[in-house]
């Protein structure tokens, strides 16, 4: 089952790499991982997606509890919660298909940020599935590059992880 | 009080209480080593190799309790330590390290003797810190101390680089008294529903059998492992790591389970309906075929450690806590509880295990003309009251000196678990010997071990620590050439060497005693003789029958209830090659 792990860590050098070690040294399988600093500049949230039946997901946050640089953890699959990833995609254009792709990016709510005349770069964040719908939505050449910050999430209701 | 970074690393060792520094000097190091000149608090043992600094090291904190120090240079100083350390975190022994790095403005320049040892270490540390002002260096040091002796204990890396030190550069000096981390939180006591639920479920239980490990010598709980246990009347085993937190000549005591466990202890196993387990991890050596591991029981797991819980083998009652004052509560509740163990469920027991105590597992020809390695163990035992440190290598002799050597009680069987380093054992009893000068130390090893960390034996002439060297030397990688008889049809593919050195010259020549034993009369006054010689440092070279297998023995993927016995005296398997 997939998992979404979000991380309170402290925000010291080499911490991101603890957080990664763990997983490769167990064998443990990363989706995706994000990482920035909160409005504590002190700790940094992590999102890390995986994959596991439950022991394995019980022994992943039981190992992460255990890095000394982890404050807090949950699973945000626990319970109900919102995850949105931003996408930037660079497509091919020209006068003829301009329209069309136009059309696309107004159909799944995303935004042309740049523009040249033979490409638009698209901005577009959503679940997972609505980026992957958008991308099928195209042949496959007339994609240029694709950008995925993988995802990221939080929990529905007052409740939040902090310390 | 204004001190420059050198002088504060080692004030803030006096200021911990640290009585030895096992280290080695190097270029990212001087200026520590020119503070370390400059006192006599702290006592500096300069060894031969950096891995036998952090095995000396590990070997004083598994004896005293007490956090073992370490100090190694940059670069190859701090890689060779490296197997020294993950030596100490496979078997959680608190333990810090203090390694030199290059100026901080040429890290990651691909510097003289730069490594990035943060990040070569982190995967067996319990953590690691690199220094980057001499500001942090006090609290950075009390952090180390802090992590490494609280909740599992393991060891912790400070990397200082040189500019840190700079002699030049003079702080304010204060050793914090304590240090609070928001993210680190052990949890000491455990779930009192949950201890109240064991105790219920143990008092019940038809066939229990309690299964104890390196965590309770950690967690000094032995004297409460104890009490609980002659309490209850329950049968009790100690896992490799665990040997002496139960008195082994106790009639409750099975033996030693897992791999080269008794019969008994691994058969009760089995069959038992219920285990307490605790501070153990149910390692693969323990466990054997985990699809059949332990099929009727209902397991209590006690752990400082919650990853350890569940990690293998699923638990039924899980208790996070150290393991003393659980035990205490558990002691207690047993107390004021209405149930009792029923008397005549356990006398049944009692009598199945007998039975399987009678086949005598641990028998073996005691009429060979070859000195046996067994036989030297007991006689080890005997000749040292039982009340020697132990300290041993990796192999056959280990798994001997585990099984004949009866340790009654805890910190007194030193020995690399679950790393399995070969050249442990020699630095180790130099570690232990120093700690406890009075006291018999005796190193158990093979020709093939003792060559890993031979160097030592200067150390141990510099330092003067005569510790007794038990070399049961068989002429080959034994351990090795078991697996290879068992598994495959005896091609001994590279477990022998040809020109093993004369161990009595190589003793004499590092100015230490040589005996060679090859006859197994002479076994017992040789190590009389030996332990006699309060002052020297003594190899034994015990020539022993080079054919001698461990048993009994769980072969891999087998479970508990499949062991394979010895077979009597006189069948080929038994034979003498040589």
């Amino acid at each position: 089952m997939r998992h979404i792990i979000s991380i309170l860590i402290e925000n010291e050098a080499g911490a991101l790499s603890r957080v990664a070690g763990l997983f490769s040294a167990r064998g443990y399988n990363i989706e995706s991982l994000t990482v920035a600093p909160t409005e504590d500049a002190s700790l940094s949230r992590m999102t890390l997606v995986t994959r596991g039946n439950d022991e394995i997901i019980e022994q992943i946050t039981k190992q992460l509890n255990k890095l000394v640089d982890v404050v807090k953890l949950i699973d945000l699959a626990d319970a109900p919660h919102i995850e949105r990833e931003l996408m930037l995609v660079k497509i091919k254009t020209n006068a003829e298909t301009r329209e069309e792709v136009k059309r696309m990016v107004d159909i799944f709510r995303g935004k042309i940020i740049d523009v040249t005349p033979a490409s638009y770069v698209v901005e577009m964040t959503g679940q997972p599935s609505k980026l992957d719908a958008f991308i099928h939505g195209f042949e496959e050449d007339s994609i240029i590059e694709v950008v995925r910050s993988g995802p990221t999430g939080i929990s529905r209701g007052e409740k939040g992880l902090h310390l | 009080m204004e001190l420059s970074g050198g002088h504060i690393v080692v004030q803030c060792l006096k200021d911990e209480g640290v009585e030895f520094i096992f280290g080695y000097p190097g270029g990212s190091v001087l200026h520590i080593y020119d503070a370390i000149f400059h006192q006599d608090d702290v006592k500096h043992i300069l060894v031969r190799h950096e891995q036998g600094a952090t095995h000396s090291a590990d070997a004083y904190a598994r004896a005293t309790g007490k956090p073992g120090v370490v100090l190694v240079t940059s670069g190859p100083g701090a890689t060779n330590a490296v197997t020294g350390i993950a030596t100490a975190y496979m078997d959680s022994i608190p333990m810090v390290i203090l390694s030199g790095q290059v100026p901080s403005p040429v890290i990651g320049s691909d510097a003289f003797q730069e490594v990035d040892t943060v990040g070569i270490t982190r995967p067996c540390v319990k953590h690691n810190f690199l220094v980057k002002d001499v500001h942090d260096i006090a609290e950075t040091i009390k952090k180390a101390f802090y992590l490494a002796t609280t909740g599992r204990p393991g060891p912790v890396l400070v990397d200082i680089p040189k500019d840190i030190t700079d002699p030049n550069i003079k702080v304010p000096y204060k050793y914090p008294k304590k240090v609070n981390m928001r993210s680190y939180n052990p949890v000491v006591v455990g779930h009192k529903g949950q201890i109240k639920r064991a105790v219920e479920v143990l008092l019940s239980a038809q066939r229990p059998m309690i299964y104890s490990g390196g965590g309770v010598i950690l967690g000094e709980g032995h004297k409460e492992l104890t009490e609980l246990t002659q309490m209850l009347g329950y049968p009790i085993t100690n896992t490799l790591m665990g040997l002496g937190a139960y008195p082994a000549t106790d009639k409750q005591f099975v033996g030693m389970l897992g791999m080269h466990g008794t019969y008994e202890a691994n058969m009760a196993m089995h069959e038992s309906d219920v285990i307490l387990a605790v501070g153990a991890r149910f390692d693969d050596r323990v466990t054997g075929k985990l699809a059949e591991f332990c099929p009727y029981a209902k397991i209590i797991h006690i752990d400082v450690d919650p990853s350890s819980i569940s990690k293998t083998v699923r638990v039924d009652i899980p208790i996070v806590g150290e393991v003393k004052p659980v035990l205490e509560q558990m002691i207690d509740l047993v107390k004021e509880s209405k149930l009792k163990p029923s008397k005549p469920a356990l006398e049944a027991w009692w009598q199945l295990i007998e039975s399987w105590r009678s086949v005598n597992c641990l028998d073996y020809d005691r009429g060979s003309l070859f000195i046996k390695p067994q036989f030297v163990i007991e006689q080890l035992y005997e000749v040292t009251r039982g009340d020697a440190y132990v300290t041993s290598d990796v192999g056959q002799h280990q798994m001997y000196a585990a099984q004949y050597y009866k340790f009654d009680k805890p910190r007194r069987w030193i020995n690399s678990g679950g790393l399995g380093t070969m050249g442990f054992g020699l630095p180790a009893a130099i570690g232990v010997k120093l700690a406890f000068p009075d006291a018999d130390v005796a190193c158990v090893t093979g020709e093939a071990s003792i060559q890993m960390c031979i160097q030592e034996l200067s150390t141990a002439l510099q330092y003067h620590t005569p510790v007794k060297i038990i070399n049961l030397n068989n002429r080959y990688m034994g351990m090795v050439r078991q697996w290879q008889e068992f598994s495959y049809q005896s091609r001994y593919s590279q477990s022998y060497m040809d020109t093993i050195p004369e161990f009595v010259k190589l003793a004499e020549a590092y100015g230490h005693v040589g005996i060679r034993v090859e006859k197994p009369a002479d076994v017992r006054p040789a190590l009389q003789e030996a332990f006699a010689m309060k002052d020297r440092t003594v190899f034994l070279d015990f020539i022993t029958d080079r054919t001698e297998n461990v048993y009994p023995m769980i072969e891999a993927g087998k479970a508990h209830h499949d062991m394979k016995l010895r077979l009597a005296p006189g069948t080929p398997l038994d034979r003498e090659l040589s």
